[in-house]
């Protein structure tokens, strides 16, 4: 594999051998000596041209541990101009020999430039672009998911070698904007999870029936009758709702209070969930609107873990994508 | 000069000889080797099919302003390569053709060039912004002799405007062409509505759209009792609409693009900005339906809306890229491997939609001689092609100065290897020969 | 994903000559356990670790066998050390699967302060070794790390011995050794194979 740029890259046997990967480098993290040789040489470039503190650190540790070189770049998109970024910035990474580069943009489709157009030779790690992709969001949300709801996997390791069949997710929220909710469908029906969507009418793209999920606009169905076994709640922008959306066209939303009544994941809806069913987040969490405060710090809520866990499994991308012998692409 | 091509098929029609004298087509048949005389330059035309000279309703030159772009010269060199005689050149420029100067700068420019006749376009409102009538009157009386106006790349989306333009231009029998785009249902729109915008992340760009505006214009045209014309018809539900307009006796004429004939929305999914373009490419359905709207009449034209950008607008993120593809070489070529070759149109069909429809809605026929039929006594516009020749599309071969075509690398069927504008030949053999020069006018 | 590199039995049958049956191994593995003990005085303190895949069944082999003449558990005893992350050879490779790192729970999971006897099938290059000693050092300070293998076959590139061999073989460059244990591959058996490109051994 040489760049991890759409979940759907990973089939059901690349996916569960990724997680598994991600399981054996969470067993390193728990040791006093966290670091690790294995990537000693390589440089790892982290080209973020969309903020992103938590994402990026996240990277950099992962890349870290693994005794890896890196060199941060972040760009304010809007100041630079457009288009010239991408490409000369890249141009630039070739000089340094970057071995890999993790890109964040706010253009979808902007890491497949960089790996398609030719101006860089090295593998391409998608670190989430525009309302596209964010690969390993959904793989660090599909480890939770594995630890917690799959038991016991071979050598005792929570739910090492298993996928996720039989499992049933709802995602809930902002999907026609959310990177991560399209991985996440594509990520977790491939590893055999059955994915309901919940939003909005507004906030669902004209074409997701042809997506591979259930959709509903009734949160309280999903978790009552649905009985998900975990709820993951999307960041909703408040720039999108009521009168104060972009460009002074009308929000999607009439406002902020009437998406928390009908779509907000509060202490009454948490309570009607399955006693083992637990509750995730992307982050960063807006507290009030879309999860509660109850909720997210509820002993559901594994959103912390999903932070850590995002470690270990950026570690097990790199790894995967940088360890072994190049493979010869023309 | 004269010209005896031989062995030519009009129209596809039986081969025979053509006679091309003084400009003009001066005889047909067995008579055409002692009209043309003995001095005659002789062109052996086995196998190729004669055209009068293909007119384009629907070009972006780029000057002024973006030379970097294309040049008017650059861009006839590739109208002439491509088997045009004639092209309208679109307003948005900059500055924007809203007056009778810049018009009739673009006009001896064209001129001045001699590859093909340039027409240019007025602008419907000044500077494209929408709001205020341009001098269009002054554009018709110009030099330029302006028919056609358009606001293209913009949408003339205020109902009171277009009401006011469609009636105005009757004065000069002119006709508004309008790019059918409602503003606010497609702001930040990056491609196509549908499952691939959805999947790949990207602002969408719904049919209705361009079918809503559409519906208003042609009541509006029926209202007034004007000409209308609708630029880039990219969706079935556009075409329902035309067909349905012109039902009603609706002066309204429409257009398609190659690119809407032939190419379709999931070419999005590479990311290639090559493939952004406004409207932009629809599903296999809608293709299908301009098709079937450009073989049953309801599509009268073929424009090539042959938009060049600079590399820096298109090698980059697909958000940051411009809109449009160059058209003017590869128009003729797609028309006959997507529809001549299959039997969909016959080269009749070609001449109506390439050539005399074109002409008659910009009113160049009359007063230009562009668009004649292929009769003796016509002005000597006529192009030569060869239906068998198959070719790769090279952007770096292309005469325009922009490279950025959808096609790079696919084999066509169908090549121009002679155009002739007003009996003087601007290519020969496939390359470009010379242009037609004007001699300098003192006062 | 690619499997890791090692030996495998050709799919159509065994090949090449077979140096070592399964009594011979069985009584090699009986005499590697009470040399350990022999050395050590007993098995306090011990810890033996099997390098995955084949030193993992062959190191909890020996905790059994010491278990039967010491008063300790052989649960206790046997643990397995994964290397893959320490390895210097990887980018030569495409990509190794990771295995499982497990101390014994006895002593806290620690290996501090003990004496590590590290067991793998063959010693070949001595670069695994290596790999095991920079593993071992990151997870604590034993007193002491032993080796012991059940072939060596010589042709180290590094300065590294082994202190329990079960059978030295003595072979060309070219050839394979490939042994077969019950656990993974459901016979006891060790193969010399002349210089087949099928699977390899592990060094």
């Amino acid at each position: 594999m040489r760049h991890l740029l759409d979940a759907a890259d990973l089939d059901r046997d690349a996916a569960v051998d990724l997680l598994d990967t991600a399981s054996r480098m969470a067993a390193t993290q728990e040791r006093e000596i966290k670091k690790l040789p294995t990537l000693r040489g390589r440089t790892v470039v982290n080209l973020f041209f969309e903020d992103s503190t938590r994402t990026r650190i996240s990277f950099e540790t992962a890349a870290k541990r693994l005794s890896a070189d890196v060199i941060n770049f972040s760009a304010k998109g809007s100041s630079v101009s457009k288009g010239e970024s991408l490409k000369d910035t890249a141009q630039t990474l070739q000089a340094i020999g970057a071995d890999a580069v993790v890109i964040r943009h706010q253009a979808s489709g902007a890491p497949h430039r960089l790996a398609a157009s030719g101006w860089v030779a090295t593998s391409v790690i998608n670190a989430g672009d525009g309302t596209h992709q964010h690969p390993t969001q959904a793989l660090l949300d599909a480890y939770t998911l594995r630890r917690h709801l799959t038991g016991p996997g071979s050598d005792g390791e929570p739910g090492l070698g298993k996928d996720l069949s039989g499992l049933h997710v709802a995602i809930v929220g902002d999907v026609l904007h959310s990177r991560v909710a399209r991985s996440n469908v594509q990520l977790l029906t491939t590893l055999g999870a059955r994915v309901t969507l919940v939003a909005p009418p507004t906030l669902l793209p004209v074409g997701v029936g042809a997506w591979d999920c259930a959709t509903s606009y009734h949160l309280d169905e999903v978790i009552g009758d649905g009985a998900p076994d975990a709820v993951m709640t999307l960041r909703v922008q408040r720039e999108r709702m009521g009168a104060e959306a972009e460009g002074g066209a009308t929000g999607f939303f009439p406002s902020p209070l009437e998406y928390t009544r009908t779509y907000g994941l509060d202490a009454r809806r948490l309570r009607m969930l399955p006693d083992h069913a637990i509750v995730l987040h992307p982050g960063p969490m807006n507290r009030g609107l879309e999860i509660s405060a109850e909720a997210a710090d509820s002993s559901r809520a594994v959103i912390r873990e999903q932070v850590s866990n995002g470690v270990a499994v950026r570690m097990a991308v790199l790894y995967l994508l940088l360890a072994g012998e190049k493979e010869k692409w023309s | 000069m004269s010209y005896l091509l031989r062995g030519v098929a009009p129209l596809g029609e039986a081969p025979t000889d053509v006679a091309l004298v003084d400009g003009r087509i001066a005889a047909i048949g067995a008579d055409a080797v002692d009209a043309a005389g003995s001095r005659a330059t002789v062109l052996d035309g086995a196998g190729l099919v004669a055209l009068p000279g293909l007119v384009d309703l629907h070009t972006h030159l780029r000057e002024p302003g973006r030379e970097d772009a294309e040049t008017v010269e650059t861009g006839t060199r590739a109208a002439a390569l491509g088997g045009y005689t004639a092209v309208h050149a679109m307003a948005n420029t900059s500055p924007v053709a809203d007056t009778a100067g810049v018009v009739e700068q673009v006009w001896r420019l064209g001129r001045d060039a001699g590859w093909a006749d340039v027409f240019p376009v007025g602008a419907v409102s000044v500077g494209l912004a929408g709001r205020h009538l341009a001098e269009l009157g002054a554009m018709a009386y110009s030099a330029a002799r302006v028919r056609v106006f358009s606001d293209d790349g913009m949408c003339v989306h205020d109902p009171v405007l277009m009401r006011r333009a469609l009636e105005y231009v009757k004065a000069f029998d002119g006709v508004v062409a309008q790019h059918a785009q409602e503003p606010r249902l497609t702001q930040g729109a990056q491609m196509h509505e549908g499952e691939v915008s959805a999947e790949l992340g990207l602002a969408g760009w719904p049919a209705v759209a361009e079918e809503a505006i559409v519906a208003r214009d042609v009541l509006l045209a029926e209202h007034v009792g004007a000409r209308l014309h609708v630029l880039h018809v990219s969706t079935a539900g556009s075409v329902d609409l035309v067909r349905w307009a012109k039902s009603r006796g609706i002066a309204v004429t429409a257009e398609a693009t190659p690119h809407h004939l032939l190419l379709t929305d999931d070419l999005a999914r590479s990311y290639d900005p090559l493939f952004k373009v406004n409207p932009p490419l629809r599903t296999a359905e809608d293709a299908e339906a301009v098709r079937v709207g450009l073989v049953d009449g309801t599509i009268d034209v073929v424009g090539t809306d042959h938009a060049p950008h600079s590399r820096e607008d298109k090698d980059c993120e697909w958000a940051a890229a411009a809109f449009g593809m160059i058209g003017l070489e590869t128009a003729l070529s797609i028309v006959h491997t997507l529809m001549v070759a299959t039997g969909r149109m016959t080269w009749a069909d070609v001449a109506r939609v390439m050539s005399s429809t074109p002409a008659r809605i910009g009113r160049v026929d009359q007063s230009s001689g562009q668009g004649r039929p292929l009769a003796v006594g016509e002005p000597a516009n006529v192009v030569l092609i060869d239906p068998a020749a198959r070719w790769t599309v090279d952007p770096g071969a292309l005469a325009s100065l922009s490279t950025n075509t959808p096609y790079a690398g696919r084999e066509l069927t169908g090549r121009v290897v002679s155009t002739f504008l007003r009996g003087h030949p601007t290519v020969l053999d496939g390359r470009l020969n010379e242009p037609v020069r004007t001699p300098v006018e003192y006062p | 994903m690619d499997t890791s590199v090692a030996s495998t039995p050709p799919p159509d049958g065994p090949s090449g000559t077979e140096v070592l049956a399964a009594a011979d191994i069985s009584r090699a593995l009986t005499r590697i356990a009470h040399e350990i003990l022999e050395r050590n005085k007993g098995a306090g303190d011990l810890v033996l670790l099997g390098i995955p895949t084949r030193g993992l069944p062959l190191a909890q082999r020996l905790a059994a066998r010491i278990a039967e003449v010491e008063p300790v558990d052989a649960a206790d005893l046997a643990g397995s050390l994964d290397v893959t992350m320490y390895r210097d050879d990887l980018h030569r490779h495409p990509t190794r699967t990771i295995g499982h790192t497990e101390l014994p729970a006895a002593h806290g999971q620690s290996i501090d302060d003990r004496v590590v006897v590290l067991v793998d099938d063959v010693l070949f290059s001595g670069r695994t070794i290596r790999a095991a000693l920079d593993a071992l050092n990151d997870l604590g300070r034993p007193r002491a790390v032993q080796l012991a293998v059940l072939v060596d076959r010589g042709h180290r590139e590094l300065p590294i011995r082994a202190d329990y061999v079960g059978k030295n073989l003595p072979t060309a460059q070219g050839e394979k050794v490939r042994v077969r244990v019950i656990e993974i591959d459901g016979v006891d058996s060790v193969r010399i194979d002349g210089g087949r490109s099928n699977g390899g051994s592990a060094s």
